[in-house]
């Protein structure tokens, strides 16, 4: 997989999730994505950019454009180094509450992607990819 | 601050939502519209999402908690002109909205709110006697 | 690496060109025998004319790299060829073989005109490269058509087996036929979506009476599609649940609970209509009493 173009951009404060947003879908129009796929692919950014700055402590996103050979894609990646998931099985679990929810988010965000990957450690923090292809 | 524009129209409220929320800006807007209920006293809301290209589990909760507000200072809540990019996403997101009615555009909504509205007052008479 | 060698080939061509092409022209024919109803001589051979001028052009200069500047107008005409031979259903190696078939003409020339052993094989050895590259090239371009001729029938295929029917101001019909698969199914619901808000619909009906099979997916699927519509602010009703359909939806395990569901498309066209505040009423005799206050449909 080859990444064709990478940016770069902070979380710290909700006025970023607009621009995650803004930018996410930029990249998934340029790509030609199905007015359905865009949607997808900027509401899952949207709850991961929320989880990032809620839940992380703020943290940044790197959005890639990335290629495998013969098809497109968008790729996210959310980082934070805040407190991580003791348990992301439980994290991922729909409905699940921890002072404001993450459950939705994280399996809502996997639900609307083609490619979800998650690590985190108590303590360091949190990594979370999504990848949606054209 | 900017804030989302509540108008008065007849005996409903309508809120127009044009721009892409940020959470601060939605949060408002669950304060702004719960005192106008209460100034203007009246039994409809009505919001119109039309222009809205996303809707995420925050702004479906703010929603949801709108609803619910709006239902204890007794007036009902219409959610109108979600687009089906938007449903679609919401479905599977897994986010139903629960306790949100919703209409296809600003004047079914209307229609909607009438007979909900209507409805809602006859039983109050029933009630009473 | 592009290599600039000088070359007699163009030359060589050029002198004994009309050989070149009646023998080149011949192979092809034979070896689409099977295709002579697409084939027409005349068209053949005006394109093999037209690619032998651009190839002589572009290897004059000797650059046998054929994605260089030289070589376009040899490449654009390839793909014009190879696209319609790809469209005209020929296959691959009938495609391939305008360039390959070539090969033979045109190393018979080279071995008559040059006289030097190491020339030769030089020579020949230059346009084995050429041609070789340009013969891939060909079958490339020919598999790019062929997927992008089925992706447009799959489309079309798609757009066919579901239409949205309007039964009546504000209602909806989507008749699905056949089976359901997963891609199917979201194409669907994307378009019955689109069309109530387009028409401003506020119930559709979804007769699954031409589905032989539901399972888990397409239920599940089906129930998406309702939660959608449900929060358009339209309803969905389902009809057409056959009796082996019923069973299976309930040793699945799916919820309907929250779904209107009727056994044939009349009953939920009449639910439809009572919903959205109409009814059916006989159209009153010449001359005699009016109708009902309420709005009515006219049968």
């Amino acid at each position: 997989m080859i990444s064709v173009s990478a940016d770069t951009l902070s979380l710290t404060t909700s006025e970023h999730i607009v621009v995650v947003r803004q930018a996410v879908r930029q990249r998934a129009i340029e790509l030609g994505f199905s007015l359905v796929d865009q949607t997808k692919l900027v509401t899952a950014a949207s709850e991961l950019a929320r989880n990032t700055i809620q839940h992380g402590g703020g943290g940044h996103v790197v959005l890639e454009v990335v290629s495998d050979g013969h098809r497109r894609g968008v790729r996210l990646a959310f980082e934070d180094k805040g407190p991580g998931i003791a348990d992301i099985q439980l994290a991922m679990k729909d409905g699940y509450t921890t002072a404001g929810g993450l459950g939705l988010g994280l399996s809502g965000a996997k639900r609307l992607s083609n490619e979800f990957a998650i690590s985190s450690t108590p303590g360091i923090g949190t990594r979370v990819m999504i990848a949606r292809w054209k | 601050m900017e804030r989302i524009p509540i108008l008065k129209m007849g005996n409903y409220l309508l809120v127009s939502i044009q721009v892409d929320m940020h959470d601060q800006l939605a949060l408002q807007l669950q304060d702004d519209l719960t005192s106008r209920i209460v100034a203007t006293g009246v039994h409809g809301v009505l919001i119109d999402i039309s222009a809205l290209e996303m809707v995420d589990s925050f702004i479906g909760r703010m929603l949801a908690n709108i609803a619910s507000m709006s239902r204890i200072l007794d007036a009902q809540t219409v959610v109108v002109g979600m687009r089906p990019a938007v449903a679609i996403t919401l479905v599977e997101l897994g986010l139903s909205l629960p306790g949100v009615r919703t209409a296809l555009d600003v004047e079914r909504g209307m229609e909607l709110l009438s007979a909900t509205v209507d409805a809602a007052e006859r039983d109050d008479d029933f009630s009473l006697r | 690496m592009a290599k600039t060698r000088s070359t007699r080939l163009a030359e060589v061509i050029r002198q004994h060109e009309q050989e070149i092409l009646t023998d080149w022209v011949a192979l092809q024919k034979d070896s689409i025998a099977t295709r002579r109803d697409l084939m027409n001589e005349p068209e053949l051979k005006r394109q093999s004319q037209d690619f032998l001028n651009s190839f002589m052009a572009a290897s004059e200069g000797g650059n046998d790299d054929i994605h260089s500047p030289a070589w376009h107008p040899v490449l654009e005409l390839i793909g014009r060829i190879c696209e319609t031979r790809a469209v005209q259903g020929f296959s691959p190696g009938e495609t391939a073989t305008f360039v390959f078939s070539l090969k033979r003409p045109i190393f018979t020339h080279l071995r008559k005109s040059v006289p030097d052993a190491v020339a030769v094989a030089d020579e020949i050895w230059t346009a084995t490269l050429m041609l070789d590259a340009l013969g891939l090239y060909a079958t490339e371009v020919y598999q790019k058509s062929r997927e992008g001729v089925i992706t447009r029938q799959q489309q079309e295929l798609l757009e066919l087996s579901t239409p949205v029917v309007t039964l009546w101001q504000g209602i909806l019909a989507l008749p699905l036929i056949g089976t359901l698969d997963s891609a199917r199914t979201q194409v669907v619901m994307e378009n019955l979506l689109q069309r109530i808000v387009d028409t401003g619909s506020l119930i559709a009906i979804l007769d699954i009476t031409g589905v032989p099979t539901v399972d888990t997916l397409v239920a599940q699927h089906l129930l998406k599609t309702i939660a959608a519509a449900r929060l358009m602010g339209a309803d969905c009703i389902i009809s057409g649940i056959r009796p082996q359909i019923a069973q299976t939806i309930v040793h699945l395990g799916v919820d309907l609970n929250t779904v209107t569901t009727k056994a044939t498309l009349a009953d939920a066209f009449a639910i439809a209509l009572k919903r959205t505040g109409l009814m059916v009423t006989k159209a009153p005799r010449a001359g005699g009493s009016s109708g009902p206050m309420a709005p009515t449909a006219e049968v």
